[in-house]
């Protein structure tokens, strides 16, 4: 297939992940129809999209926990259906849902994950060591999970998917619910763990703060993938950054503006607005060449919401879903399969 | 080619085979902390019991008398308590899939490479261990209320109880399989728990009753615990044994009559819960 945008592949690197025409329906609804990408090793690999666009279903593809009903897909070489076994020994799972026992310890969590994935014995206590250390969760090892807050049973989760050395951490929506702090305190933990593992991390999210960190993102809406770059690469992608300015009289600078640039500019507020490729260093030029005097300007690059909008005609977030969700999570409505 | 569902297309039967045996014990492992880790419950699958033998047993004691030469109500109830102990018990095994299920560690699980039939074997091994724990907390008991205990009843009592638990947690896991809340499995328990007891011979013997309660006493997988466990106590000379067509069922009968059950429920229970993506 090729697809409508450029870098549906790396460069140059080995690929840890490979999907090709990856497909899913349930009865009639089909939610995934036909994806095809493929991360790099080392990569940290994006899905954005609103609530039931198909980001769950393809991570759930991808770990063998669903059966594609078309297309084929392989994570460090191996069929995600014919080679499950190997699949899943060489990946970390972080749910969207918390999957602790939330009656046993931090420690006795990861023992039991460490037994169920036969890490050695030697090598299981110094890994569970460092790996609480780097999340900060050592002191707290034989404290029960129950009393931890959100963020604490987030990070003691990615400590345990990695706890037996996968090559790539799948991350479905790591940071959903969790407020804007510990959203970012969690990215640094996943940061410095990513250097320190030379890991692939393959996430969905909602939150276009979070796809930032990024290499590469998919943005997936009802189940097809309409735009896959970097977040820079996207965002010029829908037409470069825009200027604000005001000076004197709107209309006539406004004129003055299409004259010289050949852009459609638009007065709102008393300012006139337009779009330029490269605003950096068309803003020194202009302010110096522009024939009235201009009393304020501002450069502003578009931000993953202006893309998205751009490429679906719809905001990312549907309010009245969003509300939905929390409250679906609120009861402790969990289901599997999903 | 694959010997084990739900380990993927692997040919390799040895690896699958290690998969399996390595998901049972750590399933264990963990259902065995969690019962540690958690006194209410030990304290709470005892009162039940305890409340049937204390009440039952000064209430109907006097009433009732002796049911055999030298056997009072207390020494007949007694054992059918016990049985009814390791029902509960067993069931667990199925309210842990349900937790487990709702509270997400059962992706945890499913997820890990290893083999489904190891997670329900798993779980059905750490029930039996929480139910020879309870029965032996129980026998504790037993001077107590004036059941006699010997070491031959000690020792004859492990492989029996054993047996009945790993079926009974069958039972429970097979149920679970098609629950998806905590609600609707304790709804379907509660409706199975209490007809299982009162029509398996806790209470009263099962031969001299009317007709429609003894047939449904009979088919009921339970009645043979209750008696299997009875005749260790009281030894299999008491006339009260469970007949079936005319023949009193002797204890390696009745121990081989839960078996055949227990297996093909706990096989049962693999398929259903192998059923789940």
């Amino acid at each position: 297939m090729t697809g409508p945008v450029a870098r549906r592949e790396p460069a140059g690197r080995r690929q840890a992940i490979d999907v090709r025409q990856l497909g899913r329906r349930f009865g009639a609804l089909e939610a995934v129809k036909g994806v095809s990408f493929s991360v790099g090793e080392g990569e940290v690999f994006g899905f954005l999209g609103p609530n039931g666009a198909g980001k769950t279903t393809t991570i759930n593809m991808l770990c063998t926990l669903l059966h594609p009903s078309a297309g084929s897909a392989t994570v460090n070489g191996f069929d995600v259906v014919h080679q499950r076994s190997e699949v899943r020994r060489s990946i970390g799972l972080v749910f969207q849902q918390t999957t602790l026992d939330e009656y046993l310890s931090a420690e006795q969590n990861l023992r039991f994950h460490a037994y169920a994935y036969a890490v050695s014995g030697e090598v299981r206590e110094p890994r569970i060591r460092e790996l609480l250390s780097m999340v900060e969760l050592w002191d707290r090892r034989r404290g029960g999970v129950r009393t931890f807050s959100g963020g604490m049973k987030r990070r003691l989760e990615i400590a345990r998917g990695l706890l037996h050395h996968p090559r790539v951490l799948f991350l479905d929506e790591p940071t959903l619910g969790l407020d804007p702090q510990t959203r970012r305190h969690i990215w640094e933990y996943l940061l410095r763990l990513r250097e320190a593992e030379g890991l692939t991390i393959f996430l969905t999210t909602q939150y276009l703060d979070e796809a930032e960190y990024c290499g590469r993102i998919a943005i997936i809406d009802r189940g097809e993938i309409v735009a896959l770059d970097s977040p820079d690469g996207l965002k010029r992608s829908v037409g470069g950054d825009l200027i604000t300015f005001s000076a004197g009289d709107p209309a006539h600078a406004a004129a003055e503006v299409k004259a010289r640039y050949g852009v459609e500019p638009v007065v709102r507020d008393g300012a006139v607005r337009f779009h330029v490729a490269a605003g950096d260093t068309f803003l020194p030029e202009f302010v110096r060449s522009f024939p009235q005097p201009i009393e304020s300007i501002s450069l502003s690059r578009p931000s993953l919401d202006d893309v998205f909008l751009t490429l679906t005609g719809h905001e990312i977030r549907d309010s009245e879903l969003d509300a939905r969700q929390m409250l679906l999570r609120g009861m402790g409505h969990m289901r599997m399969g999903r | 080619m694959t010997a084990v569902v739900g380990s993927g297309g692997r040919s390799n039967v040895g690896a699958a085979l290690a998969e399996t045996w390595r998901g049972t014990w750590v399933v264990a492992y963990r259902e065995l902390l969690r019962f540690v880790s958690e006194r209410s419950r030990i304290v709470s699958s005892l009162a039940f019991p305890l409340l049937f033998l204390v009440i039952f047993g000064a209430g109907f004691g006097k009433v009732i008398g002796s049911l055999a030469p030298g056997v009072d109500y207390i020494q007949f109830m007694y054992p059918g308590i016990v049985a009814q102990s390791v029902l509960t018990s067993s069931l667990f095994a199925g309210v842990s899939v349900v937790w487990d299920r709702e509270f997400g560690f059962l992706r945890e699980i499913l997820v890990a490479p290893i083999g489904r039939s190891g997670i329900v074997f798993g779980k059905a091994i750490g029930a039996t261990v929480t139910a020879l724990l309870q029965v032996a907390i129980m026998l504790i008991l037993a001077p107590i209320v004036g059941v006699d205990l010997s070491p031959a009843i000690v020792l004859g009592l492990v492989p029996v109880v054993t047996i009945l638990a790993l079926g009974l947690s069958g039972l429970g896991i097979l149920i679970a399989s098609f629950m998806t809340s905590q609600q609707g499995f304790q709804l379907v328990i509660q409706l199975l728990i209490f007809p299982l007891i009162f029509l398996a011979g806790v209470f009263f013997p099962v031969n001299n009753v009317p007709d429609w309660l003894e047939v449904v006493s009979k088919v009921n997988p339970l009645t043979y615990g209750v008696d299997a466990i009875r005749q260790i106590f009281l030894g299999s000379d008491v006339a009260l044994g469970v007949t079936v067509l005319g023949h009193t069922m002797t204890i390696l009968e009745e121990v081989a009559l839960i078996g055949v059950m227990g297996a093909t429920l706990l096989g049962a229970a693999v398929l259903a819960f192998n059923r789940q993506e």
